[in-house]
């Protein structure tokens, strides 16, 4: 043992300094992988299970050493970034000065379109950020390919449109009108006409569940699985009527920001709200999440921007001074807030907290309905009430796409492939909680451990010093003689003493009034069969 | 200013051309797979249902005795022969890939109980009741086989007769002898008309003989006083007995750990023993309700299947004490003799009814060539499977089995005395002195006695 480790510290020293470096960077990497801590295998008593453990514990730290150095060293492309030097400011450079730096493909991405008739506009991404679809207030539905700017479909409804969504990929699409929601397909052929919900706010899709949730004009959320187009659940959350909607990627869970300031957090399984929080005390303008799950960012009309911490429920970050109309989370965890005509983008660069990262004003008179990160792209599309435009933020966008997973570059043959895979990988409504490591994992037990007689012994121990040293107050005089004193001492003593035994007795005397199995414990073998069962 | 933003040309990262393959990229982030637990737990319960639904494990009857099949032999040289005989008198030789008799070896006039094949798959060994023993020559596999009129007869290439009729004949592994079992067990040569050894051990008939498969002189018997011996033929003694309560049918050596064998018992279970230390068998194999009649270990060694008289064909984990699959159909008979193919992915079981039946080993399997992709996912089935196994929805799918009817009453039955008499131990134990009443443990309880 011993010469093994000196054999590794010998190792550790013949390495060359940026080897080393890489090794931890490396190890920080794995961390990611690992997705968590190990079993303690210290306290396992069976060897036979304890060897499986461990050879499987092997197992996933090798996995997740390949999986870093695949990242370290083959990923195909890195991210972008914004630095600036000296005084230079980042929230200070303009779109126009980036356009002058970046390649041609890059400088694409920014554009308005003007469209002054229909707006504002809604705006949604397909997973992989191929697709676009802009709803205009005014009837205006349009299906854009991004990658080379070409307009699919454009479709004119006629009525109200409160928002628009995409189903699981780009061949289908839902939209909130006037009074019903509808589903239509690419072509712009209307398949469903969704009565049940009513006049929809909010629309939401589901991926993982193929659920379409949605919030209506009264405060009823409805999920409906689109699969088989049955009404999963229907909740009323009587907390009346919101457009302020999300859903946590990380879980499902669908968050409502309230007019009382309150944001709640629903599933389809259960009628009461999983969370609520009191994150405001005016109205919740908009709410949004991190990608990873662990933060959330909710705007009140006070002008706060406020970030929570999720695994705890507690605010990290109270950002002063602007209230966002529309908030959104990119890939890599930088937050757009729109208000009025401005943009403003908030980053975490050094971890200590949001700070001003970029921001984009617009012409007067704009009115922003909706920011949202285009995936896989450092672009922030702004749908806003003359149109919608794309501006730059680089650094936003995760540069690395899996094309089992969302694949800019699909094809037909794949996307038919891929929804087939979808569909078996259907998870059930019940999977929506707030932690989904949950699922197949073990539940802790529910019996409250019993102190064991050490511990009552000890607590005894400190119960009795502490009414020893009690201080005891100057009574009148004739009260205060030293022998009273000392007898009422006693006397605390006794009682701290008594409260002890006094407790076990009463535990006995419950168990005797059961006769369950405990008292079977103490009957001779012989008699045991005849105590109650229970 | 330093600036860089993503910037993806369409020709990086699609094909040139229509013939080259679609380019795929990686990114094992976890965090752009959102509830993977789920969805992988959801991927578990699709394996254990899809497994369910291809479970298709009956290949096919071959039918053409005329009376119940008493005995088989794998042909060690052939994968696609099998030896089967009857009742009858009437021994085949089955290409399995056709599921067609190929020929037939006349001769016998009672009923066949012994087959063997010599380890180069030269010479078959037969004997019956008639006290006849025969050998054969088996015919080569010739690519004219295939043929429609390929069933003809063979002449034995010899005939020794002895006193008593014969129960059972094993032969021995990269050697020339073979052992017969009757009144007594006898060891042959295959060029000598009379037996070159005999060992007698009591009154009582030997009902079966297995040569060991490492260890060429050593082989194992059970009589019909309940013993299982192992003999060294190079001694004139059995060197170890082991006195049971119930008959020994049946004995298999596992191939890949020699030392180890596996007893078929009367009473329904079998009893996996290592032959050093035969004071408590290693593991006791429960499931069968009847009798079990024979037993065959896998080339792998990792399973055996076995024939039980309650109809029914099983197939156990070496090491497990429940069976991991049951086969039966309604026209299955009392099960005489079971075999694992040369390659472990098939069984051969012989029944009452004149037909042998050819199944899968694993009921699920894909037959024929699997791509590597599909080889792939198969196996990426079976590791979710195994990581969710102990998940209540999954262990329920994956462990059901339908059973005929007589063989879940008789469960049923067998359990509610069992719990019984468990019950009723207990609280003897509990009225009596401390100590004065031990419960023995299920591997020792059948045991009487070990002889060295």
């Amino acid at each position: 043992m011993e010469v093994a480790l000196e054999d590794n510290n010998l190792m550790e020293k013949v390495l060359p300094p940026d080897e080393q470096e890489i090794n931890v960077e490396l190890e920080a990497k794995e961390k990611k992988y690992l997705r968590g801590e190990g079993a303690n295998l210290e306290s396992l008593k069976d060897k036979k299970l304890k060897t499986q453990l461990a050879s499987r514990e092997k197992l996933y730290g090798k996995s997740a050493k390949a999986a870093a150095k695949i990242e370290k060293w083959l990923l195909p492309a890195s991210a972008g970034y914004l630095e600036t030097d000296g005084l230079e400011k980042t929230w200070r450079i303009k779109q126009t000065d980036i356009a002058k730096e970046v390649d041609l493909l890059s400088s694409k991405n920014q554009y308005d379109i003007v469209l002054p008739d229909f707006g504002p506009y809604k705006l949604d991404f397909t997973a992989s950020g191929r697709h676009m679809l802009a709803g205009g207030r005014k009837g205006h539905l349009a299906l854009v390919d991004m990658m080379n700017m070409n307009l699919i479909k454009e479709i004119h409804v006629r009525e109200t449109v409160r928002d628009v969504a995409f189903l699981h990929n780009d061949q289908f699409f839902a939209a909130a009108q006037k009074k019903y929601s509808y589903i239509y397909a690419r072509d712009g052929t209307e398949l469903h006409c969704l009565k049940e919900r009513g006049p929809v706010a909010r629309l939401r899709f589901l991926k993982n569940h193929f659920l379409l949730a949605s919030v209506n004009k009264i405060g009823q959320l409805h999920y409906q699985d689109v699969t088989y187009g049955d009404m999963v659940a229907s909740i009323r959350t009587g907390k009346g009527r919101t457009d302020v909607m999300e859903v946590n990627p990380y879980n499902g869970v669908v968050a409502l920001g309230h007019s009382g300031g309150t944001v709640t957090m629903w599933k389809p399984t259960s009628q009461a709200p999983l969370v609520q929080m009191q994150c405001h005390p005016g109205p919740v303008s908009a709410v949004a999440f991190h990608p990873n799950g662990h933060l959330m960012a909710t705007s009140g009309k006070e002008r706060k921007v406020k970030i929570w911490d999720l695994r705890k429920f507690e605010e990290v970050q109270t950002i002063h001074g602007f209230h966002a109309k529309t908030l959104s989370f990119s890939q890599k965890g930088l937050l757009a807030a729109g208000t009025g005509s401005f943009v403003q983008i908030l980053g975490d660069s050094s971890g200590g907290g949001y700070s001003r990262y970029m921001s984009h004003p617009m012409v007067k008179g704009y009115q922003v309905e909706k920011v949202m990160f285009r995936p896989y792209e450092d672009v922030l599309r702004i749908g806003h009430s003359m149109g919608w435009s794309s501006v730059l933020i680089p650094g936003s966008g995760e540069p690395n796409f899996d094309s089992w997973v969302a694949n800019p570059f699909e094809t037909s043959k794949q996307r038919r492939e891929k929804e087939v895979h979808l569909l078996l990988d259907k998870l059930p409504p019940e999977t929506i909680m707030l932690d989904p490591s949950k699922i197949g994992a073990m539940r802790p037990s529910r019996r409250k451990e019993k102190p064991t007689r050490g511990e009552i012994e000890a607590e005894k121990e400190v119960a009795i010093e502490a009414a020893k040293s009690v201080e005891m107050k100057k009574k009148t005089k004739g009260r205060n003689k030293p022998s009273k004193r000392t007898k009422k001492k006693k006397e605390l003593v006794e009682n701290a003493k008594k409260t002890f035994p006094e407790l076990e007795e009463k535990n006995i005397a419950g168990k005797k009034r059961r006769i369950g199995e405990d008292a079977a414990a103490e009957l001779p073998t012989s008699l045991k069969r005849f105590a109650r069962k229970n | 200013m330093r600036i860089k933003t993503i910037s993806r040309s369409v020709d990086e990262f699609t094909r040139e051309r229509s013939q080259d393959l679609q380019r795929v990229f990686h990114n094992f982030d976890p965090s752009l797979r959102p509830m993977e637990k789920a969805v992988e737990y959801q991927r578990a319960l699709t394996a254990a249902k899809l497994e369910k639904i291809f479970a298709r494990p009956f290949v096919g009857a071959m039918d053409g005795h005329r009376d119940g099949i008493s005995c088989m032999a794998k042909n060690p040289n052939y994968l696609k022969g099998i030896f089967s005989a009857s009742m009858d008198g009437d021994i085949r030789l089955w290409d399995i890939a056709t599921r067609r008799t190929v020929c037939q070896f006349p001769g016998h006039r009672g009923a066949v109980r012994g087959l063997t094949v010599s380890t180069d798959g030269n010479v078959l060994v037969s004997c019956g009741t008639d006290c006849n023993v025969r050998l054969w020559s088996v015919p080569r596999p010739s690519l004219e086989d295939s043929d429609l009129s390929s069933e003809k007869s063979i002449e034995p290439s010899a005939v020794y007769t002895c006193k008593n009729a014969l129960l059972a004949v094993d032969h021995q592994f990269e050697g020339d002898l073979f052992a017969t079992a009757g009144a007594q067990l006898d060891i042959w040569n295959h060029n000598r008309s009379q037996p070159v050894q005999s060992f007698t051990s009591g009154s009582h008939s030997v009902i079966s003989v297995r040569f060991n498969p490492g260890e060429p002189d050593i082989l194992a018997t059970s009589s019909g006083d309940n013993h299982i011996s192992i003999y060294d033929i190079r001694m004139s003694s059995a060197a170890r007995k082991i006195l049971m309560r119930t008959k020994t049918n049946s004995i298999a050596w596992n191939p890949m750990e020699p030392m180890n064998f596996t007893a078929a018992n009367e009473d329904g279970n079998c009893y996996s023993f290592d032959g050093r230390k035969n004071e408590e068998a290693k593991c006791v194999h429960k499931d069968h309700v009847s009798a079990v009649m024979d037993i065959d270990f896998s080339p792998t060694g990792r399973e055996f299947v076995t024939g039980s008289y309650d109809r029914s064909v099983r197939i156990f984990p070496y090491n497990g004490g429940h069976s991991r699959e049951i086969y039966h159909t309604k026209r299955m008979q009392r099960v005489f003799c079971v075999k694992y193919s040369s390659d472990a992915t098939y069984v051969i079981s012989g029944s009452d009814d004149t037909n042998l039946r050819l199944w899968k080993a694993k009921a699920s399997e894909q037959l024929g060539v699997i791509l590597p992709r599909e080889q792939k996912k198969h196996e990426y089935n079976e590791a979710v499977k195994n990581r969710y196994k102990h998940l209540p929805e999954i262990k329920r799918i994956v462990r059901h089995r339908h059973l005929p009817k007589p063989i879940y009453k008789a469960k049923a039955e067998s359990r509610a005395m069992n719990d019984a008499k468990r019950r009723k131990d207990e609280r003897r134990k509990a009225h009596s002195a401390p100590g004065t009443v031990v419960t023995e443990s299920h591997r020792t309880r059948r045991i009487i006695k070990e002889v060295e």
